[in-house]
């Protein structure tokens, strides 16, 4: 039989030309689909359409109706379906077209698909992904961050990675996996040309629950994730040289299971915790992250733990409320500086 | 003496029909005594009938122990029908106790284990998610060619989840391999079905979606038998998901779908009375041993509940149900 040729937008890394976010978990995809024919694509408008955001633009033709399936919009059923197929063997990627719409499948993901091992009913190797996250002017209904919906859920993964590197490696890690994971990428690192970068032709994979240091520093730790790794950096940066301060970044990558390691073996070294996360204040995961390490490092610390979140609302639409809403680079700043004066 | 259509099935088939009826019943109502004299805390939520209707539909279907029949999910109140799928009457006690023994090791409860090998998955969800579930496995079924069906048992009460349209419209639409089977009980009586839709047959819902869809009586056990297979058949065939109502009578009373088999097979000579009573006795004695047996053995440890959230991370006990709490305190085993 004559294998169709791969789609030209999917060769990039192989043609040594930089990827953005949103492409690198195309390749992911693709790959992924190429190396295990078991592994199958459920979502709202992913065949015909190419996704709501294109990240599976040309699968369809390549792969076909019975790898490719468009779904009714209705995320309950597919996601459902989903662990049926995974129950036979298969590895379903289900796209969430917006995260935001995942909440109708909030019952067969917690009460079913997360128990499944334990109860006896065998792995689940699935992965829900999907566009979460504010700063597009989307308004309520498609600008959240879901993962405290599902954190305190025994038996998920949740994954969030910050850039193209990540993303293509936690992916692939995460359809390996035999538990099921939900993936969150942040819209607004898709096409963010800041982030393009040539990833290495091989097939690599960023291993699911270990955290990343992104920057070193001696003064501080800021423990973040998602698109407020990049904000973190550069608040970092402004206090290195406004301040003189030395900021430690960690990128958490994976949030469950969390990388309590990472997390203390930094704080015992600097003795300050500020915790930076888009998703909104109350129930957010700074308080998991400040009671382990309430925990594990109490005796180091020198200051309270901080946390720099959105607030507690609904996101916004209007461009003006949803800037207020969504932490910004100056908040990041301020909490440092008066942390680190603690 | 009357004559009746035994729908193909010869002498030897009837008896391990009627068999596999008797086995459910009695069964069920082992489950039901365990708990009437406290061996079992929580109740069983069989209901007259149920169990052997499952075991009728089931009864129909390809079975193997290879993991290449077909499968079908058992409702909550049909927990009897079980061991037409070879699955052993102890670990059926065993698993209702909740004993270390059984085949969820005491973490799930009653009916909802599974054997996807024996083509066999207990009501493991809340209600009309299990098609969903269904939809997917059937999916599968057919990207792969398998010459193979599911089934889905469950009670008219899910035909009002949402889980229930969704997983119908996608098996639907996706020409999934599923047979739906509703147990329409309750009809017309003062709860139930009238509460939670308008219409009083949920045959009627088949064409809504598409589908192919009949209704039978569930005292008729060779009835319900014929009707699945022949739903069964055609969506092996290519035809799709298809529906299947099983009428309930409208007060609960009479029409015990055994009663009525062992009346058809004495009637019809398909049977003597002598042999239907020796195979009632039997299954008695084996459901009083399997049941002694099972009570008889241990329940799990209590840190047993700790390992298996994950195929590959092990998650921590509380540090306060160390040996010695303070030790692992300062080990940092928190």
């Amino acid at each position: 039989m004559t294998r169709l040729a791969i789609p030209e937008h999917l060769l990039k890394t192989r043609r040594g030309e930089p990827v953005t976010f949103l492409e690198a978990i195309s390749e992911a995809l693709f790959e992924e689909m190429v190396r295990d024919e078991s592994v199958f694509l459920l979502g709202e408008d992913i065949g015909v359409y190419g996704g709501a955001f294109k990240v599976t633009r040309d699968f369809l033709g390549y792969f076909g109706a019975n790898r490719v399936i468009d779904t009714p919009i209705a995320e309950g059923g597919f996601t459902g379906a989903a662990a049926g197929a995974a129950h036979m063997g298969l590895r379903p990627v289900v796209e969430i077209q917006f995260m935001d719409f995942i909440s109708p499948a909030y019952d067969v993901i917690t009460n079913y698909i997360a128990t499944s091992l334990y109860r006896g009913a065998g792995p689940m190797p699935l992965v829900i992904r999907g566009p979460v996250g504010g700063g597009n002017r989307g308004g309520p209904f498609h600008s959240q961050n879901v993962e405290m919906a599902f954190f305190h859920t025994p038996g998920l993964k949740i994954v969030y990675p910050s850039n193209p590197r990540d993303a293509k490696g936690l992916l692939k890690a995460a359809i390996r996996d035999d538990n099921p994971v939900i993936f969150e990428e942040h819209k607004a690192l898709y096409r963010a040309p800041a982030l393009r970068e040539v990833l290495p032709d091989e097939d690599y994979v960023v291993p699911l629950g270990e955290a990343r240091t992104v920057r070193e520093g001696r003064d501080l730790t800021i423990v973040t994730y998602g698109a407020m790794v990049h904000r973190s950096v550069e608040a970092a940066e402004r206090l290195d040289r406004d301040d003189g301060l030395s900021v430690e970044v960690i990128d958490l990558r994976t949030l469950l299971p969390l990388d309590d390691d990472a997390i203390v073996r930094s704080v015992r070294r600097t003795g300050r915790l500020l915790v930076v996360h888009e998703d909104t204040r109350t129930g957010g995961i700074a308080g998991e992250i400040a009671m382990r390490v309430n925990e594990k490092a109490f005796e180091w610390l020198d200051g309270p733990i901080l946390r720099v979140t959105a607030i507690d609302a609904p996101v916004p639409y209007s461009g003006s409320l949803e800037d207020y809403f969504l932490p910004q680079t100056e908040d990041v700043v301020k909490a440092s500086r008066y942390l680190a004066a603690y | 003496m009357a004559e009746h259509d035994a729908h193909g099935l010869g002498r030897a088939e009837l008896h391990q029909l009627y068999r596999a009826l008797v086995l459910a019943k009695s069964a069920d109502a082992s489950l039901d005594s365990l708990h009437r004299t406290g061996s079992l805390e929580t109740s069983v939520a069989s209901r007259p009938g149920r169990s052997e209707v499952a075991a009728a539909a089931a009864f129909a279907l390809r079975r193997a122990d290879d993991g290449t029949g077909d499968l079908m999910v058992l409702s909550g109140s049909s927990a009897g029908a079980v061991f037409l799928f070879g699955l052993d009457l102890v670990d059926f006690f065993r698993q209702h106790l909740g004993r270390a023994t059984g085949p969820t090791r005491g973490r799930d409860a009653g009916g909802s284990w599974l054997d996807f090998s024996r083509g066999f998955v207990g009501p493991l969800a809340s209600h009309g998610t299990m098609i969903e579930v269904m939809a997917g496995v059937t999916l599968a079924m057919r990207l792969r060619g398998e010459d193979r069906v599911g089934v889905v048992l469950y009670g008219a009460e899910a035909s009002a989840a949402g889980a229930w349209h969704e997983g119908v419209n996608f098996a639907a639409a996706q020409s999934c391999p599923l047979v739906l089977v509703v147990e329409n009980d309750e009809w017309g009586s003062n709860r139930g079905v009238p509460r939670s839709s308008r219409l009083s047959t949920f045959q009627a819902k088949g064409p809504g979606y598409g589908i192919g869809s009949e209704s039978v009586d569930a005292a008729d056990a060779l009835a319900v038998f014929d009707s699945i297979r022949r739903a069964t058949g055609l969506a092996r065939a290519g035809d799709g998901t298809r529906l299947v109502e099983v009428r309930y009578p409208v007060d609960g009373s009479a029409a015990d779908p055994t009663w009525v088999l062992r009346t058809r097979m004495l009637e019809s000579g398909w049977a003597t009375t002598q042999e239907l009573d020796a195979l009632e006795s039997e299954v008695a004695g084996a459901c009083t041993a399997a049941s002694e047996q099972a009570r008889a053995e241990p329940v799990p440890e209590g840190r047993d509940a700790v390992p298996g959230v994950y195929t590959d991370v092990e998650l921590p006990a509380p540090w306060t149900r160390a040996l010695h709490p303070g030790a692992a305190l300062a080990e940092g085993a928190l």
